[in-house]
This record gives structure tokens, C-alpha cells and sequence, in this order.
């Protein structure tokens, strides 16, 4: 019996060649066991060397293989053949990036955007290291953690409508790693964070919650945003009624 | 940094379509939600309206009354509690995820704040129900 095969949709775009994207078809062996990138990686060895796309680790943490999958974003190495089979699988580099080559999209933005919101520790003073760590309690540490876990994948970016229709929008993962080191105990550099509370930060958002629902790590940035709403919109009543006081 | 980045001459920038909200059933849902306000806003314009003419005396209010008890404004005051309806419940389901509710050491589940935040409302809008028919009775 001829083994069975799986069609995938895969978006061509070569510059200097094609003035817009196209569809090429590629037939690839159907397997119980293998996902997307499996299948990228078999027309990449076995049936057209040319095609391009990002991977790395193929177990979602690199976060590299994010692409389009029948319109929705996900991590090709855990969007499986057999959740789609027989039926044909549409592959697309991510929305509201613009495209490089094939599958391959241009991050560019999305990394200005994160170095803006200073995604690391800020202490005013550092103390010596025989003083030794910064120490945390669980609750602490149960503050921040959930959002610790973005690997930078950007689906949630192709899954915001806000970010499409207006690009200069902070964005969810970058919003979300701001406020996992404004709410993280050791840090005191909330002040220079202030591009979060700008109008290009969380009051972009309308809250469309599509960011946290295609999030492979559940991060919610969705949840990071309003919160930060909530924040900002309590520090700023504070400074009307307390101009003084210490936030 | 700068010169690693990809030529911006050679690269495609897709265009987003004014349709993008009917791709999804998620992106439909939330125009709905937005659209919502504008129903609840025409509705408060009206009620204000009504509110005015009961200044302008007995005669003035029950005529205007009168004109909104036509199947047409029935109709609308129907659209627009429909709308009211479904912005409270999307309203209560972001309250959860907006404001965690701790018990201890464990997080209560989204679900269960969003059902208690809406039992609360039914029972509060009860209530206003009871105490409009009783005082209307």
C-alpha cells in the first residue's frame, strides 16, 4: 500500500523575483507522529532546498517556528499532521510582519520594541555581592513568575488585531516582560519603564484577548496589560490626591 | 544592530483588510462588544430625553411615553438590552482576568469570579424588578 500523504499550502515569497507571495503545494508523508516543522524540514532535505523558515529547537522553547497554520498562529513544532489530516494545512509566515523570504518575517520591530521597555532588572543602587542575593519570598516570586515564560515567539503579535491596524503599539510580549519586572520585588526601575503607560503602550489595547489565547507558554499578556491599566490609572490618582507622597 | 537588518527595499509588507473583524469569531465577537456602547449610549440619550420632557410637565411626558410604546422603539429597546446584556457579561469576564481573587495561597478560577459577578447582578437586578412592580403596584 502507498503510504499516505498530507498537502501543505506553503506560502513562497522570493525578493527580486516575486512582487508578491505565492502558494506552492508540497505533498509530504503523512505520520501519526510528526508536526508541522517536521514536515518543513522533509521539503527542505527531500523537495525544495529553496524554501525558507525559521526553527530551532523543535520542543517550544526557542520560540523560532511560529508561523500562520490555517490562519491561526502557532509553533509549527507542536501544531501536529494528525489534528489537520486528511484535510490540507495552509502555512503562512505570521501577520502584521513584514516578510523577509517564504515563511521567514522581520522581527526588527518587535525586538526595538522589547529593548524599550528595558526587559531586566533596575536597581537604583546595586548592593555589594558579599551582601550577597536578593532575596524573594514565594509570593513574590508568584507575582511575576507566570510572565517569566514568554520565549519571545511573537504569535501574540500576529494575533492582535490592534498591532496590525496600528504598528506603533507596544504589543503584547513586550508589554507583558515590562510588567514581569515592574511587579518583580527586586526591581525599582518602574519610573524608566514609562513607554508601558504611554498612549502607544497598554492604552492601545482594547482588549481583544486573542494575544493570551494563542500564547503557547500561558503567559496571558492579555491579563499583564489590564493590570497594568489598573496600575498606572491607580499611581496616577495617587500623585492628583498625594503630589508628595512615595508610589 | 542596524546591520543585521533585512533590506527594507526587498521586503513584502502585507496589507491589513478593513474586513479583518469578519475573519475570526473571535475578532466579531469583540466589534460586537465595542459596538455595543454605541446602542447603550443612544438608549441613555433617549431616557434622558424622557427625563426632560417629565420637566416639561404631565402632558408632555405621557405623549412622549406614548410614542415609545410604537413597535419600532420596542424594537430598539430590545437591541439595545440585548447589547446591555452582552457588554455586562464581557465586562464580568474581564473583571476576572483584570483582578485576580486569592483565597490564601490558591488562586480562585477565572469561572468562578465571573459566575459570582454575575449571580450578583441577577439578584441585584431582581431586586430593582421587585421594588419597581411594588411601588408601581
Amino acid at each position: 500500500m502507498a503510504e499516505p500523504t498530507i498537502t501543505l499550502n506553503v506560502t513562497r515569497y522570493r525578493p527580486g523575483q516575486d512582487q508578491a507571495p505565492t502558494t506552492q503545494a508540497y505533498a509530504v508523508p503523512y505520520k501519526q507522529d510528526w508536526v508541522v516543522l517536521d514536515a518543513l524540514n522533509h521539503i527542505k532535505d527531500q523537495i525544495d532546498g529553496t524554501l525558507s523558515y525559521r526553527w530551532s529547537c523543535r520542543m517550544g522553547v526557542c520560540g523560532s517556528c511560529g508561523m500562520m497554520v490555517n490562519g491561526v498562529p502557532k509553533l509549527t513544532c507542536a501544531a501536529f499532521l494528525r489534528d489537520y489530516y486528511p484535510h490540507e494545512i495552509r502555512v503562512e509566515p505570521l501577520v502584521n510582519f513584514p516578510i523577509i523570504r517564504d515563511l521567514v518575517i522581520d522581527m526588527s520591530d518587535f525586538l526595538d520594541k522589547l529593548k524599550s521597555v528595558k526587559p531586566w532588572i533596575i536597581r537604583k543602587e546595586e548592593k555589594p555581592v558579599a551582601q550577597g542575593e536578593y532575596l524573594q519570598t514565594p509570593a513574590e516570586l508568584e507575582a511575576f513568575h507566570q510572565f517569566t515564560q514568554c520565549i519571545n515567539c511573537m504569535l501574540c503579535y500576529a494575533a492582535c488585531p490592534v498591532y496590525g491596524v496600528e504598528p506603533k503599539f507596544l504589543g503584547p510580549a513586550a508589554i507583558a516582560l515590562g510588567y514581569r519586572y515592574n511587579m518583580d520585588s527586586r526591581d525599582q526601575g518602574k519610573e524608566q519603564r514609562d513607554v508601558i503607560g504611554n498612549h502607544d503602550g497598554i492604552w492601545d489595547c482594547t482588549f481583544v484577548g486573542e494575544c493570551s489565547v494563542v500564547c503557547p507558554k500561558d503567559v496571558d499578556p492579555a491579563a499583564a496589560i489590564q493590570r497594568s491599566k489598573v496600575d498606572t490609572t491607580k499611581n496616577w490618582f495617587q500623585s492628583i490626591l498625594m503630589p508628595w507622597g512615595e508610589r | 544592530m542596524s546591520g543585521t537588518r533585512p533590506d527594507p527595499s526587498k521586503l513584502y509588507r502585507p496589507k491589513i483588510p478593513a474586513t479583518w473583524w469578519l475573519r475570526k469569531k473571535s475578532y466579531f465577537l469583540f466589534m460586537l462588544r465595542e459596538l455595543s456602547s454605541v446602542f447603550i449610549a443612544l438608549f441613555l440619550l433617549v431616557y434622558l430625553y424622557q427625563i426632560y420632557q417629565l420637566t416639561r410637565g404631565p402632558e408632555a411626558y405621557v405623549a412622549f411615553s406614548r410614542r415609545l410604546s410604537s413597535p419600532g422603539w420596542i424594537f430598539f429597546n430590545l437591541i439595545a438590552l440585548l447589547f446591555a446584556v452582552y457588554h455586562s457579561v464581557t465586562w464580568f469576564q474581564s473583571t476576572a482576568v483584570v483582578l485576580p481573587v486569592r483565597l490564601g495561597e490558591r488562586l480562585v478560577p477565572r469561572q468562578i469570579v465571573t459566575a459570582l459577578h454575575i449571580g450578583a447582578w441577577i439578584v441585584v437586578s431582581l431586586g430593582v424588578l421587585i421594588l419597581f412592580l411594588a411601588l408601581k403596584g
